[in-house]
């Protein structure tokens, strides 16, 4: 199969961009979630469980309310309870955020499964996006430039944060309570409360990502849903070296390696096609290695991180 | 001074009164009835050994703890103090023995979260204005955009002093704030705390270790042993013989280990010798630039420099934590690279600073800690298995000779005081014959008996033949111990004088940089 009509070969990069987008959203709010988080001291490892709850009821109240805005709202709200609650078993004393993490993304999981049975024949009402293609003719231009408004939030949240980390009073506590809880006490800074804060509104943005997946793309409930898109959101994090704007570069980076498989198909090209598929993890791997060093510690971590701690 | 944007309600120095003040951990008494006075714009020193309850007390004053018994009057009224808000709202500050910057913040960062009462926005371009007018004032200079993780001991010293003072605190705690400074950074911090306290702007409580400060800063003196008030008085009528004795509760032997005459060191091969040593930062920056030198048996070589000119990456190098970039390093003729079998075969041990962390596994047992040196070694190992037995012996007789003080030889190390971790160090590092001995900073917040103990056992050590490379940032230290003496400066030794010639105010020169404006003018 040729491509068809006037872009030809010009159809792979538009593919791309156009899957970029789509691809990315998720992980562009997971991993802005699990930024706030980090620079807070905590380490979320459950955001794909989140993710998952997060698109079982966002997808269910879209499909009781009629509405997919209100599935979006409720896949927030489920993921800021499931962010309290690792917020709050990680406060407890001697409780490692890691392992904690660990048992929300299985339970998250597991929960999201059992009770999202009925929801994966109904179909429910989904988000719309919206149409910045409308001035070209060409339907492959319309259909890439068709842009859901959660990733245009996803951007300027992604700015907004860039400045609110040092611009604002809220950044710098966090930042401080992240970096050095002695520091933090020592100014008198509640340094609990602001991290299951921090966490909180980590899980909320996990939620809503989520529901991008099951009411926008691919649009649909079932245990296949997520391919891990929450862990490599965390993974991402890190890479971006805990920057809300790098994280914005980093998820259109996954994003596209994510759409190359889908836009190769879609030009005809099948061969390897689980190979392409499997594009992302190969960054996620080369990245790491490239910009990791034995000699160096890693820049720009939080402090306070059980990552870096020592 | 110009003024800067008040946070205590009341200016000037403030009048402090401590009475009664008793504070327990457990079954521990840490502080028992302890009273304390000290006039607005008084300069304060807190004496006594680790262990006798000097930081409880002002750990107490500042809210980290709440005292079980006591009151505290600030200008003769009687103040609740909950938690460090409420001290700082008092206008009392307090600088730490650790450091409470925000490692990944930028100095000017740190400096502005600092004043607590922060504005939901930031205009950093009106609080940039404020910092350089602030800045203006000081006798130091520091970097406002570096982060502060990536200073080096003494300037992060400093930026907590400035903080202190930039948030015009009316009483200043300082607990040992020069044990990482020169003396001339020391008078430079000192000097300006004394003058504001001359002037009635700040009243001073420091804890400190040296005399020398005491003798040339401080008023009055109030020396604690163990948790109870030992003694007090004016200076200068105070001597330092008399204050030794409170803090000790018994006549202090003058010198443990007097210095022994320099013995001339026989013309033999260097047993370290480093040649065009090169070495990059935890940032991939280079923090040795071609360091040459060389340590003979039997002789202490001193290494002299300001904080941050290379001398933690030259101890790292050596004792194995950091690899090296170019350049060679030798130890008995072999090349060396740090790695066990060669510290084995040729009896390289190390005394590096922050002994719990870079000597030390911390959660293991004094027991284990002190077999980390030869725990695969007969006795202690047979055929692979380690017999417990040999290395609780090992342990107590360790403990013994060392007079290591610890709840018992299975506590985990970290629950030792700072002295006693350094006892254990010593213990394992000089047990066995010592061919080359790396010592950064040995003495660094140990008390009085513990410093004199550690420099005699350095002392020992040269003279039954040990090389001895001792980095200190304590000019002093250096000039007791050392046969002869190098400044590193900017990650290279820039100057190099035998111990008897040398002349602090020529070293001071090389340790500020100086030999860059030697070379041009010659």
């Amino acid at each position: 199969m040729v491509a068809v009509d006037g872009l030809g070969w010009w159809g792979v990069p538009l593919a791309i961009f156009a899957g970029a987008i789509r691809v990315s959203t998720p992980y562009l709010l997971v991993s802005l979630g699990e930024c706030i988080t980090e620079k807070s001291g905590r380490i979320n490892l459950g955001l794909e469980g989140v993710l998952i709850m997060g698109a079982m009821a966002g997808y269910g109240t879209s499909l009781a309310t009629g509405s997919a805005w209100a599935g979006v709202l409720a896949a927030g709200l489920v993921g800021a309870l499931l962010g309290l609650l690792h917020g709050l078993l990680c406060s407890l004393r001697r409780v490692n955020d890691i392992a904690i993490g660990i048992s929300i993304m299985l339970f998250g999981t597991g929960l999201a499964f059992f009770l999202g049975k009925p929801l994966v024949q109904p179909q429910a009402p989904m988000l719309n996006a919206i149409p910045f293609g409308f001035w070209s003719s060409s339907p492959q231009i319309q259909s890439a430039l068709q842009i859901n408004p959660l990733f245009l939030i996803g951007i300027v949240l992604a700015v907004v944060l860039h400045y609110a980390f040092r611009y604002t009073r809220w950044g710098m506590q966090l930042r401080i309570v992240g970096d050095s809880a002695d520091a933090a006490l020592a100014l008198g800074l509640r340094v609990l409360p602001t991290r299951i804060l921090a966490t909180v509104i980590g899980g909320f943005l996990a939620g809503v990502g989520g529901a991008f997946l099951s009411l926008y793309y691919p649009g649909s409930w079932n245990e296949g849903l997520s391919s891990g898109q929450g862990i490599i959101a965390v993974a991402l994090v890190i890479f971006a070296r805990w920057e809300p704007l790098r994280c914005l570069w980093a998820s259109l980076l996954f994003g596209g390696a994510g759409a190359l498989g889908p836009a190769l198909q879609a030009m005809g090209i099948t061969s390897g096609y689980y190979l392409f598929n499997a594009a992302p993890y190969v960054l996620t791997l080369g990245i790491l290695i490239a910009t990791g060093s034995p000699s160096r510690t890693l820049a720009g971590a939080p402090g306070e991180l059980s990552l870096v701690r020592n | 001074m110009k003024p800067v944007e008040m946070v205590a309600p009341a200016t000037g120095a403030l009048e402090l009164e401590i009475m009664g003040m008793s504070k327990r951990f457990g079954d521990v008494v840490a502080l028992d009835d302890v009273s304390l006075h000290i006039p607005a714009g008084g300069f304060h020193a807190l004496l006594g050994e680790n262990g006798a309850g000097k930081s409880t007390l002002v750990k107490c004053l500042v809210g980290f703890y709440t005292a079980d018994q006591g009151t505290v009057l600030v200008d003769n009224r009687e103040v609740q103090i909950a938690n460090p808000k409420d001290a700082s709202q008092l206008g009392i500050g307090m600088v730490y023995q650790h450091f409470t910057l925000v490692p990944s913040m930028t100095v000017a960062e740190n400096l502005v979260v600092a004043r607590g009462a922060l504005p939901a926005f930031i205009n950093w371009h009106e609080e940039r204005a404020r910092l350089s007018d602030f800045m203006a004032t000081l006798p130091f200079k520091i970097p406002l955009d570096k982060p502060a993780g990536s200073l080096a001991a003494g300037e992060k010293q400093k930026v907590e002093i400035i903080k202190q003072l930039y948030l015009q605190r009316r009483l200043l705690i300082l607990d040992e704030p020069t044990s990482v400074l020169t003396p001339d950074e020391a008078d430079e911090a000192l000097g300006l705390v004394g003058d504001l306290a001359r002037q009635k702007l700040l009243t001073v409580l420091i804890i400190t270790h040296k005399f020398r400060e005491v003798t040339a800063y401080a008023d009055a003196v109030t020396v604690l042993r163990r948790g109870r008030f030992a003694g007090s008085g004016a200076l200068p009528e105070l001597t330092i013989e008399h204050m030794a004795e409170m803090m000790v509760g018994s006549p202090v032997a003058q010198d443990v280990a007097p210095r022994t005459q320099h013995t001339p060191v026989a013309d033999v091969p260097p047993r370290l010798l480093i040649d065009q040593l090169c070495a990059q930062g935890d940032h991939g920056l280079p923090v040795l630039r071609g360091v040459n030198l060389s340590v003979r048996p039997g002789e202490i070589l001193g290494i002299a420099g300001v904080s941050g000119n290379g001398q933690k990456a030259l101890v790292e190098v050596l004792t194995g934590q950091r690899g090296k970039t170019g350049g060679t390093v030798l130890v008995n003729g072999l090349p060396y690279s740090g790695r066990r079998k060669e510290q084995t075969l040729n009896k390289v041990y190390s005394l590096p600073e922050e002994p719990l962390r870079n000597a030390c596994v911390a959660s293991l047992s004094v027991a284990h800690n002190m077999s980390l040196r030869n725990y695969d070694k007969p006795p202690l190992a047979r055929w692979g298995w380690i017999s417990q037995r040999a290395m609780r012996k090992q342990a107590n007789g360790y403990v013994e000779t060392f007079r290591v003080k610890t709840p018992g030889i299975d506590a985990r190390i970290q629950t030792l005081s700072g002295g006693n971790v350094q006892r254990a160090v010593l213990a394992r590092e000089l047990s066995h014959p010592v061919e080359l001995l790396i010592v950064a900073n040995p003495v660094f917040g140990l008390d009085f008996n513990a410093v004199a103990e550690t420099h005699a056992r350095l002392l020992a050590a040269r003279n039954a033949g040990a090389a001895v490379l001792l980095v200190s940032e304590d000019l002093d230290e250096l000039l007791e111990l050392a046969d002869r003496i190098a400044v590193m400066s900017d990650g290279r030794i820039v100057f190099e004088t035998p111990a008897e010639k040398a002349d602090v105010r020529e070293l001071g020169h090389y340790m500020a940089g100086g030999h860059e404006e030697t070379e041009v003018m010659q």
